[in-house]
C-alpha cells in the first residue's frame, strides 16, 4: 500500500480526535486547568509548613510529583474512555473497514491526546516554575519533557484497558485498578525503599515506578543521570508495549 | 426454487459466497447460505427484521467473525486489506461522530478513502444536506443522521456500496431521490446490496433476495416475482412465497 494515503489517514485521524476534544469546552477547560489549579491548592496547603533550610520545600517534592504523574493518569482517563466510546458507538468497526491500519489508529490516538498533554503541562509548569516558586535543582525542561513520556504512557495503558471495558462506566472503574496500585506502589506515600521485599518486587515491575524516579533524579540532580535516562526508556518501552497490545485487541472482526 | 439463475454469473459475480454459517452465540443466524451477486446492478436483500440481512452484509465488509464458508467479494476474501478501499460500508445504525460537524464526518471518511475535500462536498449535496454541512451532527434528526453516515460511504466512490437500510426514517420525496441516485450508481458500474425491510423498496431494485430466517427463500426480480406469484404488491408477493415454501410438502 502507498504511503501517502497511510500518512493522510493518521494525520486525518489525529486531526478528527483533536477536533472532538476541542468541540467539548467544558473538557478543554477540565485538561487545561485541573493540574493547575491542584498544583495552586497544594501551594496553599504548604504554604505555612517550616522545612530545614537547604533542602527542597516540601511543596517542590509534592509539586514536582503532581507535574509528573497527572499526565500519566489524567490521559490514561480520558483515553480508556474516549476509545470505549468509540468500541460501542460501532465507529471503530466502521473505520476498520476503511483502508485505515490498525497501527496508524493508535498512533493518531497517542499523538491526539500527547499533544493535548503537552498544553496542559505547558500551563501546569508555567504557573508552577513563575508563579508558585516551584523549584527543582535540575532543568524545568526536563520535568516538561518527563510528563509528557508519562502522557505518552497513560494513553497507550488506557487504549490497551478499553479492550476490557464494555461500557464507560467498567472503563472508569479501571483508575483505581489499573492506576492506583501503580501509584502507590511508586513510591508516593511510603518510599519504596521502605516496603516488603515482595512489594518492591511488584514495584519494580510497574511503570509508574520508573515515571517517579526519574522525576525524582530531576529534581536532585543538576545534570541528567543515567537513571534517569534508563527510567524515561523504561517508560518509553512500557507505552510502546501498551500500544502494541492494544493494536492486537483492535479486532476488525467481531462475534 | 428460483435460483435458477444463481448459476449463470460464475467469474463475474462481484459477490460470491459458499456454504456460509454464521453463529451468533449459540444461535445459528445463517445456517448455510450461498449467493451470488452480480456486477452493476442494484440488489435489494429484503425480509423480515432479525432475519440475518445485518449479519450477511458485515460478513460481505468482513466485520463479522465466519463460523465456515466462503465469501469472495470482487475476487478476494471478504475484508482483506485490498478490498477495503473499493467497498463502501453503511451500517444500520448511524455511525457518524456526533461530536463532529457533518462537513468534519464527510471529509474525515473521504480522508480514510484516499479522495479529497470536493469528494465530500459532492457526497454531502448527494444526500441533500448541504444546507446542513456546518451542523453538529448531534443537533441533527435521525434521518439526517442516517444521511450523513449514508454520505460518509458514498464519498470515497467505491465499487461495491454495501447499504444497510440507507432508506429508513427518510421521507418519500428523498427516498425517490436517493434510489434514483443508486440507479445513476450501478449504471456507471457501481454495485449494490440494499437491505430493507420495506417491500415497497423492492422495486427499485434490478435483483431481489428474499431471506427468512437466516436463509435464501428465493432469488428474483421485481417482475418475476410479481409474476410467478400473481400478486401487484410486493407486500403480498412476500408473503406469497413465504407460504408456498414453508408449506408441507404434499403430493
Amino acid at each position: 500500500m502507498t504511503g501517502p494515503l497511510q500518512l493522510r489517514s493518521f494525520q486525518a485521524t489525529t486531526l478528527r480526535i483533536l477536533r472532538q476534544l476541542a468541540g467539548d469546552h467544558r473538557s478543554v477547560a477540565m485538561i487545561l486547568l485541573v493540574p493547575s489549579l491542584v498544583i495552586t491548592l497544594m501551594y496553599f496547603m504548604f504554604q505555612n509548613v517550616a522545612h530545614p533550610p537547604g533542602t527542597p520545600s516540601p511543596f517542590s517534592n509534592a509539586c514536582l510529583i503532581l507535574l509528573g504523574l497527572f499526565p500519566l493518569f489524567l490521559m490514561f482517563v480520558i483515553t480508556s474512555i474516549t476509545m470505549q466510546r468509540e468500541r460501542a458507538s460501532g465507529t471503530l468497526e466502521r473505520i476498520l473497514t476503511t483502508p485505515l491500519r490498525r497501527g496508524d489508529l493508535l498512533a493518531a490516538y497517542g499523538t491526539a491526546f500527547s499533544i493535548a498533554a503537552a498544553a496542559q503541562a505547558t500551563l501546569a509548569c508555567v504557573i508552577a516554575f513563575w508563579l508558585l516558586g516551584f523549584e527543582t535543582v535540575g532543568s524545568p525542561g526536563w520535568v516538561f519533557a518527563i510528563a509528557i513520556v508519562n502522557a505518552v504512557l497513560g494513553v497507550g495503558l488506557g487504549l490497551l484497558c478499553s479492550a476490557f471495558a464494555r461500557t464507560e462506566f467498567q472503563a472508569v472503574q479501571f483508575i483505581p485498578l489499573v492506576m492506583v496500585p501503580q501509584l502507590l506502589l511508586a513510591g508516593i506515600i511510603v518510599l519504596r525503599a521502605a516496603m516488603p521485599e515482595r512489594l518492591q518486587w511488584v514495584s519494580n515491575a510497574l511503570p509508574a515506578s520508573y515515571a517517579l524516579e526519574a522525576l525524582q533524579q530531576v529534581g536532585m540532580h543538576p545534570e541528567l543521570t543515567a537513571v534517569a535516562v534508563r527510567d524515561i526508556v523504561v517508560v518509553l518501552a512500557f507505552a510502546a508495549v501498551a500500544l502494541g497490545l492494544a493494536s492486537v485487541t483492535l479486532r476488525r472482526r467481531t462475534p | 426454487m428460483m435460483s435458477s439463475s444463481q448459476d449463470e454469473l460464475p467469474a463475474a459475480a462481484a459477490i460470491a459466497i459458499d456454504h456460509l454459517q454464521v453463529v451468533r452465540g449459540k444461535r445459528p443466524v445463517l445456517p448455510d447460505f450461498s449467493v451470488r451477486i452480480a456486477r452493476g446492478t442494484i440488489t435489494g436483500l429484503l425480509g423480515p427484521s432479525g432475519c440475518g440481512k445485518t449479519t450477511l452484509m458485515r460478513c460481505i465488509v468482513g466485520t463479522q467473525v465466519v463460523t465456515s464458508g466462503t465469501v469472495e467479494v470482487l475476487g478476494g476474501p471478504a475484508g482483506s486489506a485490498a478490498l477495503r478501499h473499493r467497498v463502501g460500508y453503511m451500517p444500520q445504525e448511524p455511525t457518524i461522530y456526533d461530536d463532529l460537524r457533518v462537513i468534519d464526518n464527510v471529509r474525515y471518511f473521504a480522508a480514510l478513502a484516499g479522495v479529497d475535500a470536493g469528494a465530500a462536498a459532492d457526497a454531502i449535496d448527494a444526500v441533500d444536506l448541504g444546507t446542513h454541512r456546518g451542523d453538529y451532527c448531534a443537533n441533527l434528526s435521525g434521518g439526517q443522521r442516517a444521511r450523513v453516515s449514508l454520505a460518509c460511504a458514498l464519498v470515497g466512490r467505491p465499487e461495491l456500496l454495501v447499504l444497510d437500510e440507507p432508506t429508513i426514517g427518510l421521507d418519500p420525496v428523498l427516498r425517490a431521490e436517493l434510489w434514483q441516485q443508486f440507479a445513476a450508481l450501478a449504471q456507471r458500474g457501481t454495485t449494490l446490496l440494499v437491505s430493507s425491510h420495506v417491500m415497497d423498496e423492492a422495486d427499485h431494485c434490478g435483483d431481489l433476495l428474499l431471506m427468512r430466517q437466516g436463509r435464501l427463500l428465493a432469488r428474483t426480480t421485481p417482475r418475476r416475482l410479481r409474476e410467478e406469484t400473481g400478486c401487484t404488491s410486493m407486500e403480498e408477493a412476500f408473503l406469497s412465497v413465504i407460504r408456498r415454501t414453508t408449506a408441507p410438502r404434499a403430493g
